[in-house]
């Protein structure tokens, strides 16, 4: 999945004079009234942070109350999808005008039945709605299923990303890469592959399936260079 | 789409099929070419149409929010709005069978909002503020405030069903901490006056006072009259003020939200967040009269954890809290709770007692200065805090073998007959009980005698109370509303009047052993308590006398301003206070 990065942040918490007690309480304060929301910043969503190096001096700044700065080195987790990222989520909803997706945990999404491509048709079955692909029977979208979509574009107040299953390579994540043999190769290739992604399964993040064909490439990578070195 | 009279049948299908249309073409409703659109959706009342309209209205709601994040906000708001019913419907809701519309609504409303937060998890917290937001805070007095009331009621239900519901994850501890903050800005905006000044009220204490001697004198009482004096005067004292009776219901609400929680078993997260809200705002508005007792009512409900917790809270802000005023807040609040709580275990106020002892003569044995009312203030309502506490429980401790001896093992004497004199400082009604009991349990004699004068309070208790007059301040007395005080808080406080005292005869204990039988009753048979009283009063008279003397335990207000003029008025106001027991007279 895109969207997901961590980054080293130099920061500088001014702490008002009657926390001066507990200063590391006060910068956690800060610091968590920073998470879930869009930080224009950081450019993204702060989800989570860990501070690394705290310095031991802070500067007084005059004034009627005297703030004190003190600066700090974090990693913050952010996540900023952006148009033609491409994103994963939970399907929660499906209707025959849209399906509607939750990613990570936190925001919402919705594909508009214009954004969906003409390969999947919807099917309703004892109330139950979902989407068949007419191409490969198999393929399909349901509630609860993980589908993979291009972002279109993101409210950055609510966290509400409008969304989009017309590219070839979206759709059901668990058929798009589980059933490797059935997806053609050239779907594979289409997949972008960003740099921040190997750092990001690290920590756990991105789904179940997408690690699995990224850790074979990795450990490829590992032993290639390590054939290397040897010779 | 906006229709005042009932709808024909045809009509209602026509709009649910137009609602339906709309459902499913959200995603090309723009917010600017289709304002008035929106405006008339976002118009509508649920309240007005029937179940197949609210759901197709419902729906295009849930459908409206999931499409776009601009129209969260509207759609959060659209709902919340119809927390409350219209005003011309109110008479027909208060009806039973106004019940059932009521539900068939709100269920709606409640399941629309779990809806929006399953699609949009980042909804939650908007949801929360719009709450806030739109909670009802005009009281005004005199536009149909009976309406007016209920819509009030009908909201903080709403608050409730949130805190409780599905969505609690998200949205609880905040609509907790809402109703709360209500409860105060209500308790705030009555004033003592309402309650006492009243000019007619006055003369009808005085009258009924006298009655009440000449009744006294009497050895046959007719105890009919006698237990429906102080109702009258209730009624006539806070009856007239609409706020109080706003106050009362919704504290009535809350105690019946915190016991279907207890019964829930999850009293004890909602127990953490009462307590954070409490320890927050409660404890630092003097002006607080009632609202407190929704701590009490929740101690109450579980008296091993949460009752033990608040006063562990209390006293761990007392001892270390870095502000003078706070402390003495929860030392006055501390104090008031050990004394009034009845489902406190003797054990349990005797190890507090003891924690409040040790830090007291620790501070005193680091002084050496002397007595100085304001620099000392702390200590002072420290000493207070411990005498007064010994006034009410004293006799349950002295007659439990271990906590006997740990009472006297207790550092008492070191503490009060110390340099910095608390016996001259605190306040002198108290004092004077304390030592009476002391002297009779010889616990703690005293070379000196101390002439009060029958005072209530002196120079230097004011000077250690201080501008928020907090040697005055004993948040648990009698709760004056009505309805939560019968129901719900009566049987579990301890009214000054059937407490035993050390210096009390053994016959007085018997009847006072009735009096408790009586009064270990639960909501709604109230009415056994009366005539316990009055029989207790037909049969000892002569403690008619101590409780009149004995009723100055129960002062409350600290801007007591009608305390102040003249001597004689000084006894007067303990028994004017218009506290709900039929005993105080």
């Amino acid at each position: 999945m895109e969207g997901l990065s961590v980054s080293d942040a130099n920061l500088v918490v001014y702490v008002h004079p009657s926390r001066s007690k507990n200063v590391s309480q006060a910068i956690l304060r800060e610091l968590s009234s920073l998470l879930f929301k869009f930080n224009e910043t950081f450019d993204g969503v702060v989800l989570a942070y860990a501070v690394n190096a705290l310095d031991k001096h802070a500067r007084i700044l005059s004034g009627v109350h005297p703030y004190f700065g003190v600066r700090l080195k974090a990693n913050l987790l952010l996540f900023s999808p952006k148009p033609n990222m491409l994103l994963e989520g939970k399907v929660v909803k499906l209707m025959r005008e849209s399906i509607h997706v939750i990613v990570l945990g936190f925001s919402s999404a919705v594909i508009v039945d214009e954004d969906i491509r003409d390969e999947f048709r919807y099917k309703s079955k004892r109330g139950e709605g979902k989407y068949v692909s007419r191409v490969h029977k198999r393929h399909t979208i349901k509630v609860g299923t993980m589908i993979r979509f291009l972002v279109k574009s993101l409210d950055e107040e609510i966290l509400h990303i409008s969304g989009s299953l017309i590219p070839d390579h979206t759709g059901s994540v668990g058929w798009l890469d589980g059933d490797v043999k059935n997806s053609t190769t050239e779907s594979n290739k289409k997949r972008k592959q960003p740099d921040g992604e190997i750092e990001v399964q690290e920590l756990g993040i991105a789904s179940g399936d997408t690690h699995s064909v990224n850790n074979d490439r990795e450990i490829k990578k590992k032993k290639k260079r390590r054939n290397a070195e040897e010779h | 789409m906006h229709h005042s009279e009932r709808l024909a049948p045809d009509e209602v299908a026509l709009l649910v099929t137009s609602l339906k249309a709309l459902s499913g073409a959200v995603s090309y409703i723009d917010n600017v070419h289709h304002d008035s659109l929106l405006n008339s959706i976002f118009g509508m009342s649920l309240w007005k149409y029937g179940p197949d309209v609210m759901d197709a209205l419902l729906e295009l709601i849930i459908a409206l929010a999931a499409s776009n994040g601009k129209y969260v906000d509207s759609c959060l708001d659209m709902l919340v709005s119809n927390f409350m019913p219209p005003m011309y419907l109110v008479n027909t809701l208060k009806q039973p069978r106004g019940l059932a519309k009521k539900e068939q609504v709100l269920s709606r409303v409640h399941t629309a909002l779990e809806g929006i937060v399953d699609l949009i998890p980042m909804a939650a917290s908007r949801l929360s503020s719009v709450v806030v937001h739109r909670m009802p805070t005009t009281f005004k007095k005199d536009l149909q405030k009976d309406h007016l009331m209920y819509r009030t009621e009908v909201y903080v239900e709403n608050i409730l069903r949130l805190e409780s519901g599905a969505i609690r994850e998200f949205v609880g501890s905040r609509m907790l901490m809402a109703v709360v903050d209500m409860l105060i800005e209500l308790d705030v905006a009555i004033g003592w006056d309402d309650i006492l000044q009243d000019d007619s009220c006055k003369g009808i204490f005085a009258i009924e006072l006298e009655d009440a001697d000449e009744v006294a004198a009497d050895d046959d009482n007719d105890e009919n009259d006698y237990a429906e004096l102080p109702r009258t005067l209730n009624r006539k004292s806070l009856g007239k003020n609409i706020v109080a009776d706003l106050l009362d219901s919704l504290m009535v609400q809350t105690f019946e939200h915190l016991e279907s929680c207890a019964r829930n078993k999850r009293l004890g997260e909602v127990f953490e967040t009462l307590l954070d809200s409490f320890m927050l705002t409660i404890l630092n508005t003097y002006k607080s009269k009632f609202a407190q007792f929704v701590m009490f009512y929740a101690c109450a409900l579980d008296p091993e954890k949460c009752g033990v917790k608040f006063a562990n809270t209390l006293v761990d802000r007392f001892v270390c809290s870095d502000n003078a005023v706070t402390r003495m807040s929860a030392v006055a609040y501390l104090a008031s709770y050990l004394a009034r709580a009845k489902f406190l275990s003797a054990a349990f106020v005797a190890s507090t007692l003891k924690r409040l002892v040790d830090w007291c003569l620790e501070y005193c044995e680091t002084q050496n200065g002397e007595m100085n009312p304001k620099a000392h203030r702390v200590f002072y309502s420290g000493c207070q805090a411990i005498m007064y506490v010994l006034c009410f429980r004293m006799r349950s401790l002295m007659d439990v073998p271990r906590l006997k001896s740990q009472l006297l093992v207790m550092p008492l004497g070191p503490v009060l007959k110390h340099k910095l004199d608390p016996l001259k400082v605190c306040l002198p009604s108290i004092v004077e009980e304390f030592l009476k009991q002391a002297k009779a349990a010889y616990l703690l004699t005293t070379s000196e005698t101390f002439i009060f004068e029958d005072l209530l309070e002196s120079d230097f208790s004011r000077d250690f109370g201080g501008l928020e007059r907090l040697d005055m301040f004993f948040p648990f007395d009698p709760c004056l509303l009505k309805k939560c005080d019968r129901g719900y808080i009566r049987p579990n406080f301890v009214y000054w009047k059937h407490v035993r005292t050390t210096y009390g005869s053994d016959e007085e204990d018997s009847s006072d052993e009735d009096i408790t039988e009586d009064f270990v009753v639960v909501n709604g048979e109230s009415f056994m308590e009366e005539e316990g009283a009055g029989s207790l009063d037909e049969q000892h008279l002569d403690l008619d006398e101590f409780d009149y003397a004995m009723n100055k335990m129960s002062i409350t207000p600290k801007n007591g301003f009608t305390y102040r003029f003249g001597g004689e008025q000084m006894q007067m106001p303990s028994r004017i206070r218009p506290s709900t027991t039929p005993e105080s007279l």
